[in-house]
């Protein structure tokens, strides 16, 4: 081997001089922005102060949240865009190329700095980047919504992609019918622009059956193009996130961008796990599987009909036992009170059947089983309306799920009046807030009725702030909420009897 | 109760921990023998047999001893013992018997095949070796994260633990049995794992009549036929995918693997969009009308209720007879929209009671063209409220978590349901009309049928019939070698073509 001694390594041989390279300045190539939309592919090389960077990136942020905080609301697309006009006039604007503003390229810019900013600060760990990727496609589909149509054309043309195909004459006459049935009831198959595309490029079309399959190939009607050009974008973003969080180590010993960056995520914290925060029982409390019962009257419809269940039939299926354990762990409700209230409430289950079947799963959700990450954690977190309302959708014989969305009408109203909601008004108002889909105001609606006098009271004496009374967007909030109105009540109520 | 616990766990390990070294004894036998690789079997030769029949003896003395030890102990232990190689003794055992699951892995279970379709090839190769099973052992206890590199271990171990059953996995990124060093890092994740469907009879209790829980008879097995017929004919027609197997699962219900190259590394997103494509049942038992459809209906949906239509007639209207009582026929008219149509339904029910389910069907027609309906609501409203009967009486209910994971295991084919002790064979989509739960081999069943084979043929036994060929498991075989060699030949052109182009790129 020592005969090689002359050759140069073969990794070694294209540098010419390393010390030249390092000071050579760089040739960047200036960013162009002739579209109001970005793809975000190239990442941005120019100079900007460190104020711009954590301005731009925190502007960009308050949208985002402000995004999902939206979503998390349940609102309609429409809705959302109205509530975000504002917002994003103020914080994050971007003109149209006919809009003949001065600004353009300086808005675009900040929009493509901020985004890049952003994905570095939120590369971190699984759970940031699916959130992240999740409401920049959300942002991404909003402006790709309102954006010109021509203009949005000639983007999409930019776009180069090239996994799309149009759907022939022939193939339009052959699959004639099954393409009428896609469309909405007063349009021809002439009317449409038509795509044919790899069904896996577009699965929440397919998920949705708005699209017509075929051997594994969709037909796409034109209208349904941001969709895959929106789910494009969030497969790209993914990807590019995680070649991001691969590269996130370089940063460690930088002490400019690390800090902000870090505060920037730490500003992005889920509604979820901010509710473990307080998850303690509330003062006074007794919080046993004795007192369960007892304490239901404190509970939201969803974890109500879960108890009522359990008692009617002496069983839960499983999402079923899971949403309602941790709701009962989110009270404050201890690993051992709980293994009790289950044996006891799955009564027609032996000990053996118990212990075999269900003991896990309950000292699981508490964290005291299973992987690291689980009982590093503490088992996982209550479920937030969000996530009851959104996942898992309840099959048969489940009690699971929000009543406000998951019953028909009429079983709803019987639940509800047996929570002691008989307004004839107050019911009428649910209906209107189930048609429309805004399943939380319901159960709002619910509670602010049942607690009205504790509610009039605690602001007349200032008890609770506006703040503290705002719109209630998580089960174990609701309990809490009730709990400590009611006790409330009773404490003024002895006051006054001494005094 | 915690000493109920205890007590299940030092119990049935007594029999399980004695197999190893009986077993060290018995293995030899297969590995020197040259005729195992022709067979989808391992073979049971004679010298196995003997080799069995001295660890019976062996076991017997042991009891004894065990027995002067246990005084109240039951005597089921020594019937075992006694009864192993006669065979209407065999038939009194239950399924889950240590001895009986024995001979069945031994003698029976398809292991080569098995491998072979988990592998995609005769070579062992990562799709098996980083595959994950999952054992139910004896006590109940559960074995997660096994893998095994050949179908010789895996057959070794599943003989050494003698599971209940076992359930297949996902291949992961890596080695199931090394992910404790490979920590939290992205290293040790799911890579694929075939599209899974379950269809369970019980998710049919509030439509069927004939059955509830987990008891099942002929007529409410049509309810399956069904649900096969349109998932199968959704999966080949709208996805284009060809290598589905259906299997019985050994009591209530059927799955389906899905072993298309392409569908194996589908992501969870991907899995979720095919399982909300295929479900339309939504809802529980608070949610009222279950099935709501948007109209014009998709494609998939019409052909669906195509072939729908005949099955309610018959399996429905005419078997189940669903509305029989006033009770039942309640929840007709709660699913048809007309408050008109309903009340004038209902006092002509009142009024004949005992009316069929097939004379109620017809009588909302009936009724309707009479003109006792509201004006705004009209035949299309009325069409498109029965189409939805039709399809909330009929359509496959899946048990979607199954379909939507990746990492989502499920009870592996040919293995036995340790309540029935039937095998969990493969269903025969040209004779499915024909499939009869209730006809599948039981473990017993096929040991016997092997003794009386040897019976009848006597010492002058054929050399190189496998035991399996003996018994009635035998078409259920051939057929899962068929479909197993399909896969292969498709991954093995696939293959070469990647080598030819890899080859032409050099030059």
């Amino acid at each position: 081997m020592l005969r090689h001694h002359d050759r140069v390594e073969p990794k070694r041989r294209n540098v010419v001089d390393h010390r030249k390279k390092q000071f050579a300045s760089p040739q960047y190539k200036h960013a162009e922005y002739p579209h109001r939309l970005n793809f975000y592919i190239d990442a941005p090389t120019a100079d900007i102060t460190l104020e711009q960077f954590e301005q731009w990136a925190i502007d960009r942020l308050r949208v985002l949240g402000e995004l999902e905080a939206c979503s998390f609301r349940n609102k309609s697309p429409a809705e959302t865009a109205t509530h975000m006009k504002s917002i994003l006039d103020k914080y994050l604007p971007l003109d149209s190329n006919s809009s003949a503003s001065g600004k353009l390229a300086l808005q675009r810019q900040k929009d493509h700095y901020s985004h890049f900013i952003l994905r570095l600060a939120f590369a971190s760990t699984e759970d940031l980047r699916r959130r992240f990727t999740r409401v920049e496609s959300m942002l991404f589909r909003m402006r790709f919504h309102t954006d010109d149509v021509s203009e949005r054309a000639a983007f999409v043309n930019g776009l180069n992609l090239d996994w799309w195909e149009a759907v022939s004459e022939e193939e339009k006459v052959q699959y004639a019918e099954e393409l009428a049935a896609m469309l909405p009831v007063r349009k021809t198959i002439e009317d449409e622009s038509w795509f044919k595309v790899d069904w896996e490029r577009v699965p929440d079309l397919v998920e949705q059956r708005r699209v017509f399959l075929k051997q594994g190939k969709a037909f796409v009607p034109g209208r349904e193009q941001q969709s895959m050009v929106v789910s494009e974008f969030t497969t790209r973003l993914e990807k590019q996130l995680e070649l991001t969080a691969r590269a996130l180590p370089r940063l460690d010993e930088d002490d400019r961008l690390k800090p902000i960056l870090t505060h920037l995520s730490k500003n992005f914290i889920t509604p979820d796990a901010s509710y473990m925060a307080g998850s303690t029982a509330p003062e006074g409390a007794n919080i046993t599987a004795a007192n369960i019962d007892n304490l239901s009257q404190h509970f939201p419809a969803c974890m109500s009909n879960l108890h009522r269940s359990l008692r009617r039939d002496g069983h839960l299926k499983h999402y079923g036992r899971l949403q309602y354990t941790l709701f009962l762990k989110g009270i404050g409700l201890n690993l051992e009170e709980c293994l009790v209230f289950w044996r006891q409430g799955l009564r027609h289950k032996t000990d053996d059947e118990f212990n075999k079947e269900y003991r896990y799963n309950v000292r699981h959700a508490y964290g005291e089983v299973g992987g690291d990450s689980n009982r590093r954690g503490g088992g996982y977190s209550p479920f937030s309306c969000q996530k009851i309302l959104t996942e898992h959708p309840p099959g048969p014989g489940e009690a699971h799920g929000c009543p406000y969305r998951h019953f028909n009408m009429e079983n709803l109203a019987t639940l509800v009046q047996s929570m002691g909601v008989n307004d004839r008004s107050v019911m009428q108002g649910i209906k209107e807030d189930k048609d429309g889909q805004k399943f939380h105001m319901a159960c709002n609606r619910v509670f602010e009725h049942v607690h009205k006098t504790e509610i009039r009271k605690a602001k007349d004496q200032g008890v609770m702030t506006a703040n503290q009374l705002e719109t209630i967007v998580h089960p174990n909030e609701y309990f809490k909420r009730s709990y400590l109105l009611k006790n409330l009540a009773k404490e003024t109520a002895d006051v006054e009897m001494e005094g | 109760m915690p000493h109920s616990t205890d007590m299940q766990a030092s119990s049935p390990p007594r029999a399980v921990k004695d197999e190893p070294m009986e077993d060290e004894a018995a293995m030899p036998a297969h590995v020197a023998n040259p005729a195992v690789d022709d067979d989808a079997e391992m073979e049971q030769t004679e010298e196995t047999a003997t080799a069995t029949a001295s660890q019976g003896d062996k076991e017997i003395k042991k009891d004894v001893k065990l027995q002067d030890l246990f005084d109240d102990d039951d005597d089921s232990d020594i019937e075992v013992d006694d009864s192993i190689f006669t065979p209407t003794n065999v038939a009194n055992l239950k399924a889950s018997d240590p001895e009986i699951m024995r001979q069945f892995y031994q003698r029976l279970f398809p292991w080569r095949l098995l491998f072979q379709w988990l592998n995609h090839s005769p070579t062992p190769t990562n799709d098996f070796g980083n595959r994950e099973f999952a054992f139910t052992l004896q006590n109940d206890a559960y074995l997660r994260y096994q893998s095994f590199a050949t179908a010789d271990l895996l057959r070794k171990d599943v003989l050494r633990l003698m599971p209940s059953r076992f359930e297949i996995g996902p291949v992961y990124s890596a080695n199931p049995r090394d992910r404790k060093q490979l920590g939290k890092t992205s290293a040790f994740r799911p890579l694929a794992k075939e599209l899974c469907f379950d269809i369970d009879l019980t998710d049919y209790d509030d439509v069927r009549t004939c059955c509830d829980k987990a008891n099942i008879c002929n007529k409410c097995w049509q309810f399956m036929t069904m649900a096969i017929k349109v998932v199968d004919a959704a999966l080949r027609e709208d996805y284009g995918f060809q290598h589905i197997m259906w299997v019985y699962s050994g009591r209530r219900g059927a799955h389906a693997w899905v072993c298309d190259k392409k569908v194996r590394s589908m992501d969870d997103q991907k899995r979720r969009a095919i399982a909300g494509y295929l479900e339309v049942v939504k809802g529980g038992a608070q949610s009222g009308k279950r099935v709501n459809l948007w109209r014009p209906l998709h494609p998939h949906l019409a052909r669906s209720l195509d072939i729908l239509k005949e099955h309610f007639q018959q399996d429905v209207l005419e078997s189940q007879d669903p509305w029989d009582t006033t009770e039942r026929a309640e929840r007709l008219l709660g699913l048809l929209p007309d408050q008109t149509l309903r009340d004038s339904l209902r006092s002509k029910w009142d009024a004949a009671p005992g009316r069929s389910s097939m004379s109620k069907w017809a009588d909302i027609d009936a009724i309707f063209k009479s003109g006792a309906a509201s004006k705004k609501f009209d035949g299309k409203a009325l069409l498109e409220a029965k189409q939805d009967i039709v399809l909330e009486y009929t359509y496959p209910r899946l048990d979607i978590e199954v379909s939507k994971k990746l990492n989502h295991l499920l009870k592996s084919p040919f293995v036995v349901h340790p309540g029935t002790g039937r095998v969990c064979v493969p269903i025969d989509l040209k004779a499915l009309e024909d499939f009869d739960p209730l006809e599948v081999p039981t473990v017993q069943g096929l040991l016997a049928e092997i003794d009386a084979y040897q019976g009848a043929e006597g010492e002058e036994e054929k050399k190189g019939v496998a035991d399996w060929e003996k018994t009635s498991l035998k078409p259920y075989i051939d057929q899962f070698r068929l479909f197993v060699n399909g896969i292969m030949k498709d991954e093995k052109a696939t293959a070469v073509k990647r080598e030819r182009e890899d080859e032409s790129m050099e030059f």
